[in-house]
């Protein structure tokens, strides 16, 4: 059984190297006279052995270590759907790897979030503890935003970019297995934190808190660093390969659109990413080696923290939406059977996305005490951000105008992307202006912006992507009826959970606190009412893929005559994609052009199953 | 890591631009990793200034200088084996890994001298920043060494010599985040 002994062989030198490093350690200090046990300490250099011997031992040794030791390379072959479980160089095994690995992380959050949710049910309530509510709320916050870095870029991104573009893989195959190969590490060590106390700072770890709290910080740290090298690679894999592998004809003015928005993400990603790194491991220092860069009485200053966090941690929210984006307007384009309208600006929106979300950060520190005299120069940027995003907004909206709209489950997510990111970008701009931020800051207003910007804009685009790609991905159709059930009940339970929450923050209900004043109790009870019946509206969802992945009636090539050329070749397609290679002519959105053709194969003899266009509507 | 990260996926056929990538690729990784050198050396301004503690002035010249040199003797090697002139190639691979590990020493030994301790704002600054740089410079020498190994025993040549190259690349990388380290770390102003 290749799966088995493959995990194992992973989990087993993982472990044993783990303990190696932690033995070594702790020898080491004994040698030198200290105390033979330090938690942060041992368990640092541990977790780097453990990666190590996990990553060598999944596959990562055989089919790329013994090169760097001049032995001959070997890959192991496993059949059918034991593929997921090896070091598989092949991008749609990749993208799939991830989009499942993060659908289980989403589930498993979003439990997390039923629980936050029951405890504030009631504003007395002893649901959870305190130290519990830190940790449910704080392990919600972390794997979400893992999933919404990570669950489209890594899913379509992988599955779709290589053969939108015409390649027959990414640019460094094996570099994204290792990408992927890092992931379960994140995931395994942020789910061990409870074991050594449990994390009590929400995602963003906060110094002084994270500097002295439990030794669960540094895992957390480590899980983080782990997942931003993976970031960063992918992200390194994704420019390349849309430099180099385009097919012949597909120049940068015919690129898909949702390539163009992983190129841009692809630089955010690489660019920013470091930010995250880089202050988790100035707290890892702090714990584990004394050092002061956060602690003012030595000389260091908590500020700085915010800072570096901050670099990342806004264009990480490009690095989520933006993807999302793409698959907004490729969706929405194909199913309104339109050109896209405005392409070109379009993709200057993604480039000034690109341009200005690196000077925007210090709008999340409007009430920490940084100098005054930055508070009008980031109000001004983060206000500006509205232009380019506009463009985007511009351009979904000129595709779908007099457009024959085709509303099947994939286009209805896409215009509920429409409808929610435009009341996350209005209630942006509250915490952009820094006289109502300083009243919004911290509050229940934060927490229903965010949910609205990243959840209706990107996660409603990632379940518009699944519904997309699920007939090429799988080869098979899902239920559109039981989609359509999960799309309206999503919908409005989201929109009711979340418009609602906007309620008690103005009334300044404080974010993060496990209990709130009894004034808001009913409010609160109407939210978690709601959010449960969020939670419960994805049961249709995950019978639907579960189902149809396994019975569902065969799709075949392209159930939505769509002219891009992932659906000019069979459902799944075959290993390195195309049997011939493809050559590209006109651009990809030209529906209801005459004689316009997106994707040919000249060798093949016959020009692609391309078609028609024009109103392509109706079911 | 990056260094040895390309050759073809499947491997029955290489992609004609495939030296292009490779180089690209690990540009990119240089772009990206010396954006986490200059955001610890952001840190540094941020929390002292301009400010320098005592630090070893002869010493971190005599580094510099081993440093720097090591460089050269890489480029050296690199040209040589370009024109398939495997002794020379050898010899300068191992001055480099002979010169980077003196580095390594060099630094060791102004952390275990320094007279500023690592709970001050200077101190934090100083050994996150050169130990930063030092584990590059020991993760480089490794690779050297792995590089050298394969040479010695009649690996690459003047049309295969990507890891050589590749290695070469990423010890003038790490060498040019140094010369701006240095400046920062010991020239920027008088030490009170
Ligand atoms: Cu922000």
């Amino acid at each position: 059984m290749y799966a088995a002994t493959s995990v194992a062989g992973g989990l087993g030198t993982g472990l044993i190297s783990f303990y190696i490093g932690i033995a070594i350690t702790a020898a080491l200090r004994a040698a030198f006279g200290y105390n033979a046990w330090d938690t942060d300490l041992n368990v640092t250099i541990g977790f780097v052995f453990g990666l190590i011997g996990w990553i060598m031992g999944i596959g990562a040794w055989g089919s790329w270590g013994r090169e760097w030791f001049g032995m001959k390379t070997y890959a192991r072959k496993a059949p059918g759907w034991q593929r997921y479980f090896t070091f598989c160089t092949d991008h749609k095994v990749i993208g799939i790897q991830y989009l499942v690995t993060f659908m289980i992380i989403f589930f498993m959050a979003g439990l997390l979030a039923m629980g936050i949710r029951t405890q504030l049910a009631q504003s007395d309530s002893t649901f959870l503890s305190n130290g519990q509510y830190n940790a449910v709320m704080s392990m919600h916050g972390i794997m979400m935003v893992a999933v919404a870095v990570a669950a489209v870029i890594g899913g379509f991104g992988n599955y779709a970019v290589p053969i939108m573009i015409g390649a027959d893989d990414m640019a460094f195959p094996r570099l994204n297995a290792l990408s992927f190969w890092l992931v379960p590490v994140t995931a395994v060590t942020l789910l061990t934190t409870p074991f050594l106390g449990g994390l009590d700072h929400g995602w963003t770890a906060y110094p002084p808190l994270s500097v002295f709290t439990n030794s669960s910080q540094t895992l957390f740290d480590l899980a983080i660093i782990t997942f931003g090298l993976s970031s960063i690679l992918s992200g390194l894999n994704f420019i390349v390969t849309i430099i180099y592998m385009r097919a012949p004809g597909m120049t940068w003015g015919k690129l898909p659109i949702f390539v163009w928005a992983m190129f841009t993400t692809a630089w955010l990603a690489l660019l920013y990413t470091q930010g995250f790194a880089v202050a988790l491991f100035m707290i890892v220092l702090s714990r584990v080696a004394g050092l002061s860069f956060f602690d003012a009485a030595k000389g260091g200053d908590p500020i700085l923290y915010q800072h570096v966090f901050w670099f990342y941690s806004h264009p990480a929210v490009y690095i989520m939406v933006l993807p999302g984006l793409g698959v907004f307007l490729e969706v929405i384009t194909h199913f309104s059977r339109k050109p896209l309208f405005a392409y070109k600006y379009a993709v200057g929106g993604f480039m000034g996305i690109l341009g200005l979300s690196g000077v925007v950060w210090a709008h999340h520190m409007f009430t920490s005490g940084m100098p005054n005299y930055l508070h009008g120069p980031i109000l001004v940027t983060t206000e500006m951000i509205s232009i380019p995003t506009g463009l985007v907004f511009l351009s979904a909206l000129g595709t779908i105008w007099m457009g024959k709209l085709w509303l099947r489950a994939p286009m209805l997510f896409a215009l509920a992307v429409l409808v929610n990111f435009a009341c996350g970008g209005v209630t942006g701009i509250f915490l952009a202006d820094v006289p109502t931020d300083i009243h919004l800051h911290d509050t229940y207003f934060v927490v229903a912006h965010f949910h609205y910007t990243i959840v209706g804009g990107e996660i409603f685009a990632l379940f518009a992507g699944i519904y997309f790609w699920f007939p090429k991905m799988t080869g098979r159709m899902y239920n559109e009826r039981l989609a359509q059930i999960h799309f309206w009940w999503m919908f409005i339970a989201f929109n009711v959970t979340f418009f609602t929450m906007h309620w008690p923050g103005i009334e300044g209900m404080n974010r993060r606190i496990s209990t709130y004043p009894h004034s808001l109790q009913a409010v609160n009870l109407f939210i978690s009412i709601s959010a449960f019946s969020l939670g419960a509206s994805f049961i249709p969802f995950i019978w639907n893929m579960l189902y149809s992945w396994a019975r569902g009636p065969v799709a075949g090539p392209n159930p939505w005559r769509a002219r891009t050329l992932e659906w000019q070749v069979s459902s799944p397609p075959p290993l390195e994609n195309f049997p011939t290679p493809p050559v590209v002519r006109d651009h990809p959105y030209d529906y209801g052009v005459p004689g316009s053709v997106h994707g040919l194969f000249p060798n093949a003899g016959a020009p692609a199953p391309a078609p028609a266009g024009g109103g392509g509507g109706g079911q | 890591m990056a260094v040895a990260a390309p050759a073809a996926g499947h491997g029955h056929h290489v992609h004609p631009k495939r030296a292009a990538m490779n180089r690209v690729g690990l540009w990119l990784f240089f772009f990206s990793e010396s954006i986490v050198f200059a955001l610890l050396a952001m840190t540094r301004f941020y929390l002292k200034g301009i400010e320098i503690d005592k630090v070893d002035q002869a010493l971190g010249l005599g580094i510099t200088i081993i440093l720097l040199a090591s460089s050269v003797s890489a480029f050296t090697a690199e040209t040589a084996i370009e024109h398939d002139r495997r002794t020379l190639a050898s010899w300068g691979l191992f001055i480099t890994i002979a010169l980077g590990v003196l580095f390594a020493f060099g630094v060791a030994f102004e952390w275990y001298t320094a007279e500023f301790t690592k709970d001050s704002a200077f101190g934090t600054a100083f050994f996150t920043m050169t130990g930063m740089h030092a584990f590059h410079v020991i993760s480089g020498v490794f690779m050297l060494g792995l590089v050298w190994a394969q040479l010695l025993r009649g690996r690459y040549s003047s049309k295969d010599h990507w890891p050589f190259s590749g290695i070469v690349m990423y010890w003038h990388f790490v060498d040019i985040v140094w010369v701006f380290f240095y400046p920062a770390l010991y020239l920027v102003s008088t030490p009170k």
